[in-house]
């Protein structure tokens, strides 16, 4: 390859004619994407008069307990989904070729499925009178109520997303090198070692993904609390999305709103750097 | 060469993000030519192809095409086509489709189209490859795709980039040949890029060796062979000796402590100057009848001769010679007067130095810290 | 090991797949009872199709995933090529840090956010119904427009990028070149950016649930509104509808793609992009890398 050749030569065309071309999106953008976001942080610092106020912000320590519940059953679901979906990537990877296909399908196709109708499915079956509770009962057990429960939100939290845990895992597993493998084994690793000292630290990207994939609609859900948690969860989505019904309280809905974008770009910088500092180690 | 000039590049000059690719092309090429530029990457070879097909606009200078200026024109509007590096054949259409693309543009009659598909596929020998998809080919085929699709346009001018960089060396032996008949069979103009001096030597009319964005040299095969204009062109074509020498008087050589008669005059008395001797010009003689003395260092078997290091007062030779000579043995050096060429310095004087560091590998090493030089 | 961890895959895979094939089994429950299967029936399908309630949702969330689908398949290939021939890397990569944004951001507040927008430039032009067929058309493009990106650009980046200069070293002006080389070089991608828009836009509630109005509903929020009242099987059979429909939609996604890629290559991506929130800005380094190194 000679230099000039190396230039890719596309690019050499008249610059209007790509700024032409980029010129609808990126108006699209600044109107729709930008602008936007411009108006939750004009709303979360004006009153319902269009006054600037910070009594939105202020009266956000109402709803500290929120936050905190939020984010603890987010860290939790993620904190299980990345307990189930790890070895689960895992062991599909550890498949034949073939059978990796299928499963990984079968693993995805929920994903498309509307989010509403796998939760509403999923308390249909947990409900007190629902498909599960009938079945212990005519086993001779007695019922149990777990809609309206912690660990039944949480639970379908895990249930929701645990393939976009499992799916950036075993992407990156099942790339892997399998040398990287070989060579451990060679080096004197057993079975296990090579689990904790080799692959889990080269997927480290695969895992970040995931935790992302899985915390941030966690964090934000709120038809998930609502059908699962019986309507005696309040998260901060479910905070968020009760402000919206009436106009007067936009302006309180848009100050969590933007606090909540703002903690999950903080936790994702974090994470990010994280990963990428794990990245150059290890690499 | 008396044909009329075809394409003239006058005074081209052309830089990226402010680093100089060309300086000063000037350069007539003639109708009929198969003329090819050869240099090392990044010399600007690719460069002056892609200004002449016009898929760049010269900063500065002309390019003349049958007497008229088409800086301005662009590629679609020139009578120039071009075979690409990696040959660029459509992916969506198959072998027949690419090869008709030209045409259909022009509107051509389907059958006048049909019937002239024909012909190209037969020239370039892919008869019944019509409806195959561009995937399936290997990548001579590939290749030849790629000359019908260009040529069947009936260009002036057909340009090729490295066209055969892709092939193994057999394939290549066989298009190099190809490719000259069907020069000569289309009386097209075909201008050659490559950083393959042997391609260059034996397919070109006029080779155009250059370097650092400028023209070195320009002549026929043999001329650049024999008379190489500096220690850049002596190196870059070849296997050369090249050794610091004066010139005490005309027809008079004075290198490796020991005065030369040689064919070259014209030197101003004393004048330091570079001498080429080229590696099967040095008859390998008994030590003492030998001009130069010298230890044997190293023998390599090459098949048809032995190519061996020879160790002259600290100055490593390259011989070619069809005798065995034993490893540490101390031979004569003989050189007739035509065997000695005599060089003016240049800025290239001293980048070539003998091969006491010589091996397969070091040579590839130093063409890289060359290139990175230019760059 | 080997049955342990087969094991391990089967159980987790009844876990996902058991509510679904449930509610899909009591859709044809012969009485409304969610819990117990009393007979095999079709009554709920039937009441679902006796609703006009229920085609108009129909009927509205096909016109708008069209129409979103086709305006952000436009706007994003288009923005696709001029990003491919942007020279300024900073530009470049503005933009498509700002693109990705709605990827990036919760549902929910690229929801609210565009809410906002609309009731305040509503409330200025004074309108009655502040949220209508167009906050909501503008609010699927919007967040379709990254995903038929990320199906095209890639196309382009794989595309020779001596192939335009073929095109016009054979003749083409700059717009055959386009239209008969780029074009159909970078098909697959299109198609599969539209279907994939199209999917989104059937799939979406949060960004639906706040940008639209009491008079235009599309399915997902039929849905939400049908279970907010008692549990009833007619859900269970517009929720089975629905899954076959994007089950169709998915094979057909395949069935139009590059051939090149396998199903699963395929629907990993495209899962995988679904909500490739952290990658895309890797994945946008990544393309600059290989930018600067060609």
């Amino acid at each position: 390859m000679t230099r000039t050749s190396s230039k890719p030569p596309a690019r050499k065309r008249a610059p209007s004619f790509a700024t032409l071309a980029v010129a609808p999106h990126t108006v699209w953008m600044v109107l729709f994407i930008i602008a936007p976001l411009l108006f939750v942080a004009y709303y979360a610092f004006t009153d319902a008069n269009g006054t600037p106020t910070l009594s939105n912000i202020l009266a956000l320590g109402d709803h500290t307990e929120t936050f905190f519940l939020s984010v603890s059953m987010a860290v939790i679901a993620t904190f299980l989904c990345l307990v189930i979906g790890y070895p689960l990537a895992y062991f599909i990877a550890k498949l034949s070729p073939r059978a990796q296909k299928i499963v990984i399908l079968l693993v995805m196709l929920p994903m498309w499925m509307n989010l509403l109708i796998r939760t509403y499915s999923m308390m249909a079956i947990l409900d007190d009178g629902g498909f599960l509770n009938n079945f212990l009962m005519r086993l001779g057990f007695d019922p149990v109520h777990i809609v309206g429960t912690a660990p039944a939100v949480v639970f379908g939290m895990v249930y929701n997303f645990l393939p976009y845990m499992v799916l950036p895992i075993h992407s990156v597993i099942s790339k892997m090198d399998n040398r990287y493998i070989e060579a451990a084994g060679d080096l004197g690793c057993n079975g296990w070692q090579t689990l904790f000292r080799v692959v889990l630290p080269l997927s480290t990207s695969g895992i970040i993904s995931g935790i992302t994939m899985v915390f941030v609609p966690s964090i934000s859900t709120f038809y998930i609390s609502q059908k699962l948690g019986g309507g005696t969860f309040d998260l901060i989505g479910d905070t968020i999305e009760r402000q919206f019904q009436n106009p007067a309280t936009y302006n309180v809905g848009a100050a969590i709103s933007l606090v909540m974008m703002i903690l999950i770009l903080i936790s994702m910088a974090i994470m990010n750097r994280f990963s990428d500092d794990e990245g150059t180690v290890i690499v | 060469m008396n044909q009329e000039i075809l394409i003239q590049l006058k005074h081209i000059s052309k830089s990226f993000d402010g680093e100089t690719i060309l300086n000063g092309i000037d350069l007539d090429i003639h109708d009929k030519e198969f003329i090819t530029f050869l240099g090392p990457s990044g010399c600007g070879k690719t460069t002056t192809l892609r200004i002449i097909g016009g898929f760049e606009t010269p900063d500065e200078g002309d390019v003349i095409f049958d007497g008229k200026r088409i800086n301005d024109i662009p590629a679609y509007q020139r009578h120039i086509n071009t075979v690409f590096q990696k040959y660029a054949l459509f992916p969506h259409l198959n072998v027949f489709e690419n090869i008709a693309f030209g045409l259909r543009l022009k509107h051509t009659p389907e059958q006048e189209i049909v019937r002239q598909v024909k012909d190209m596929l037969a020239l370039v020998n892919l008869k019944g490859f019509e409806r195959r998809k561009i995937a399936t080919l290997s990548g001579g085929q590939q290749q030849r795709v790629a000359i019908a699709r260009a040529l069947i346009n009936r260009p002036k001018v057909l340009l090729l980039d490295e066209p055969l960089g892709a092939l193994d060396l057999k394939l290549r032996k066989d298009m190099q040949v190809e490719l000259k008949n069907m020069q000569k069979q289309t009386g097209i103009t075909f201008i050659y890029v490559t950083h393959d001096q042997e391609e260059a030597l034996s397919m070109s009319d006029t080779v155009v060796v250059m370097a650092d964005g400028c023209i070195q040299q320009i002549g026929t095969p043999t001329d650049i062979y024999n008379e190489p204009i500096n220690a850049f062109v002596a190196d870059f074509i070849g296997e050369s000796n090249i050794l610091d020498g004066t010139m005490p008087e005309d027809f008079r050589a004075s290198f490796a402590g020991h005065v030369f008669e040689c064919l070259d005059s014209g030197f101003a008395k004393g004048d330091a100057v570079d001498i080429v001797i080229r590696p099967e010009d040095v008859d390998v003689v008994a030590p003492e009848v030998g001009m130069l003395r010298g230890q044997v260092s190293g023998v390599t078997f090459k098949g048809d001769y032995y190519e061996i290091i020879v160790d002259v007062c600290g100055f490593k030779w390259m011989i070619e010679t069809s005798d065995y000579v034993a490893p540490d043995a101390t031979i004569g050096l003989h050189i007739e007067p035509d065997a000695i060429h005599v060089m003016k310095k240049s800025k290239y004087s001293n980048m070539f130095g003998d091969y006491s560091s010589f091996s397969e590998e070091f040579d590839e090493l130093s063409d890289a810290e060359a290139e990175e030089v230019e760059e | 090991m080997k049955i342990l961890s087969k094991s391990y895959i089967a159980l987790i895979l009844a876990v996902l797949y058991v509510p679904i094939l449930v509610l899909m089994l009591f859709s044809f429950n012969s009485t409304n009872n969610t819990g117990v299967f009393t007979g095999f029936s079709t009554y709920w399908y039937e009441e679902l199709f006796r609703s006009a309630e229920t085609f108009a949702a129909l009927k509205n969330t096909l016109i708008l995933a069209v129409s979103s689908a086709l305006i952000s398949t436009v706007i994003g290939t288009l923005a696709a090529l001029g990003l491919d021939r942007m020279r300024s890397k900073l530009l470049k990569g503005t933009i498509n840090s700002v693109t990705n944004v709605p990827m990036m951001n919760p549902d929910i507040v690229t929801g609210i956010s565009m809410m906002l927008l609309f009731v305040f430039v509503g409330t200025l032009l004074g309108s009655t119904e502040k949220l209508n067929f167009w906050t909501l058309l503008i609010a699927h493009i919007t967040f379709n427009i990254p995903y038929v990106m990320l199906n095209v650009s890639p196309k382009f980046r794989q595309m020779d990028k001596f192939l335009p200069e073929a095109a016009l070293d054979l003749g083409c002006t700059p717009a055959q070149s386009f239209f008969k080389v780029e074009l159909p070089c970078i098909m697959p991608g299109v198609v599969t950016g539209f279907i994939m828009a199209f999917t989104m836009s059937l799939d979406d509630f949060v960004i639906s649930y706040f940008c639209s109005g009491s008079d235009f509903q599309t399915l997902p929020i039929l849905i939400y509104s049908m279970t907010k009242k008692e549990v009833k099987p007619d859900i269970y059979a517009l929720s089975t509808l629905m899954i076959i429909a994007i089950l169709t939609l998915l094979i057909l996604t395949n069935l139009s793609g590059d051939k090149g890629e396998s199903l699963k290559d395929k629907l990993s991506d495209s899962a995988s992009r679904m909500r490739e929130r952290m990658q895309t800005r890797r994945a946008a380094r990544a393309s600059g890398k290989d930018g600067e190194s060609q």
